[in-house]
């Protein structure tokens, strides 16, 4: 066993557990926590691959921007076991349905795939590295890279601009 | 040099090669942190025209030591109604995400020790800026963490304050580093100091990009005049109220090791890093052997680090806090738009030299 296969496999209990725990905490902010350590689970999944780039950006965007808003909300809401109102129970049945049907066709999906043929390359290929993405982004898809930069920054621009009420 | 223990597959020596360096650059860290303290202490005494510490040892030498002792031996408290795990998680976290970023700064060419090439720095990556932004951007969790788990509205309103003036900040480094990267054209920071050992630093190619990011790693670093977090006049004490002991001391080191680590970063980045001004490294190194250079490197290295900790603490000294509007308006209206506009005029002039300056 190589350390490749030791890390994937404390990877692969690392976010398969914490992804459990976020399903299952009673506590909100608790649930968000164990979300960011999905994330960097995720993440480290990513470097396996040699996909440095996409690792990292998970962390920067995922784990370090949209999850402190998300702490942001559920730190200001307050939200307690005991102020938290009753679910309507259908509600519960149906979600459970709604989940389970998920899983079901997913599950079906799967089932049919190829999987001995469709391997990862672990630790090798070079794809995912920052000049070959580089390349791919500025030479093959240079038009909706650009198209989608500037809508970015224009939704940047636009929160200045709301922010500017004054 | 391949062994098998237990079945696994690795260069032994090259861990342990490893693990001695990243415990020097820890101890070395959490050194530089302790005596920031002091030297915090004496700056402050000497603009204010007063003497600083100097009871314990020579010139208060021994003061950071005394200081330690003392919050070591302090009453831990921890509140009732907090979360436990969450309230000693956060001061835990805070140092950890000041620790790691060190691991991509290159500190030194390398040293032939032991017939083997050691380099000076944990972990060449091919994306070492993205990794410090990474961190960084982690780095957040400590002061929301503990803000929140102190179940105290004005820890609460701190750890607040303190996230979204780092989230705010976040931007406008992270453009100004894109500026730096169109000129570098690699996110190593090896490679990035590699190419300024000709002596064009690049804080002459980008003054108004160093002048956005040193002012960005003031808010991180929830420096003054950029300390809202910890405004003790509306705040108290800010997100580490509740905390005392070690625990506390954890927070307040942290902010140390955060000041050394990004004065790193800023001396690798736009300051030639581990490269001795006036000097050239190769024939240096052919005459007088490699470990003399390399240690030389180091030495010059630090020179640039002390002095823009002595920056951090001037400032401090010199330059009121900001009012949190004050704050944001600076941030969201004056350093994006000024990092954008760097942006684009690096940009064009990048592409002009690409054409050999013909439009």
């Amino acid at each position: 066993m190589g350390i490749t296969q030791i890390l994937f496999w404390v990877l692969s209990i690392l976010a398969l557990l914490s992804a459990i725990l976020v399903v299952i905490s009673k506590n909100p902010v608790h649930s968000v926590l164990w979300l960011i350590a999905v994330f960097i689970a995720i993440s480290g999944h990513y470097i396996l691959l040699n996909a440095q780039f996409l690792a990292i950006v998970n962390l920067i965007v995922y784990a370090g921007a949209i999850m402190v808003l998300f702490l942001f909300v559920f730190m200001l809401m307050n939200l307690n076991s005991d102020t938290e109102p009753q679910k309507n129970k259908w509600l519960k049945i149906a979600g459970v349905v709604a989940g389970g049907s998920l899983l079901l066709v997913l599950v079906a999906a799967l089932k049919q795939a190829d999987m001995k043929g469709q391997l990862a390359e672990m630790n090798k290929g070079d794809i995912g590295l920052i000049k070959n993405l580089g390349m791919v982004l500025f030479q093959d898809y240079v038009v909706p890279f650009e198209i989608s930069s500037v809508l970015f920054l224009s939704a940047m621009v636009g929160v200045v601009v709301i922010g500017k009420k004054d | 040099m391949y062994s098998t223990l237990l079945s696994i597959n690795f260069d032994w020596l090259l861990l342990i090669e490893k693990a001695v360096l990243i415990a020097i650059i820890i101890s070395v860290s959490l050194l530089v942190a302790m005596y920031e303290t002091w030297g915090e202490r004496k700056v402050a005494a000497f603009m204010q025209d007063r003497r600083g510490p100097n009871r314990a040892g020579p010139g208060g030498l021994f003061q950071p030591l005394a200081d330690g002792l003392k919050l070591f031996a302090k009453e831990e408290i921890i509140p009732n109604s907090s979360n436990r795990f969450l309230f000693v998680l956060g001061p835990g976290l805070a140092m950890l995400t000041a620790m790691m970023t060190s691991a991509v700064v290159p500190w030194g060419s390398h040293f032939d020790l032991f017939g083997r090439h050691i380099s000076l720095q944990i972990a060449d990556i091919n994306i070492g800026i993205l990794y410090i932004f990474g961190v960084v951007s982690m780095g957040v969790y400590g002061i929301m963490i503990g803000g929140w788990a102190s179940n105290n509205k004005f820890s609460l309103l701190a750890a607040i304050r303190g996230a979204s003036q780092i989230i705010s900040y976040e931007l406008a480094m992270g453009i100004s580093i894109i500026a730096l990267l169109m000129i570098t054209g690699s996110l190593s920071l090896k490679t990035i100091v590699e190419q300024q050992q000709t002596g064009h630093y690049y804080v002459l190619l980008q003054p108004l990009g160093f002048l956005i990011f040193l002012i960005c790693a003031f808010a991180e670093c929830n420096r003054t005049p950029f300390d809202l977090s910890e405004a003790e006049n509306e705040l108290n004490f800010g997100y580490h109220q509740e905390y005392s002991s070690m625990k506390l001391g954890f927070y307040l080191f942290a902010e140390y090791v955060n000041m050394f680590i990004s004065s790193a970063v800023m001396a690798t980045l736009y300051w030639g890093g581990y490269d001795v001004p006036f000097l050239n490294d190769a024939t240096f190194g052919q005459a007088h052997g490699q470990n003399l250079l390399a240690t030389l490197q180091v030495v010059s290295l630090f020179v640039k680090i002390v002095a823009f900790i002595f920056f951090f603490m001037w400032v401090r000294w010199t330059i009121p806090r900001f009012r949190y509007d004050q704050l944001m308006k600076l941030g969201w209206k004056v350093l994006i738009p000024l990092a954008l506009f760097n942006m684009l005029v690096t940009g064009f002039l990048v592409l002009l030299k690409q054409n050999h300056w013909h439009f």
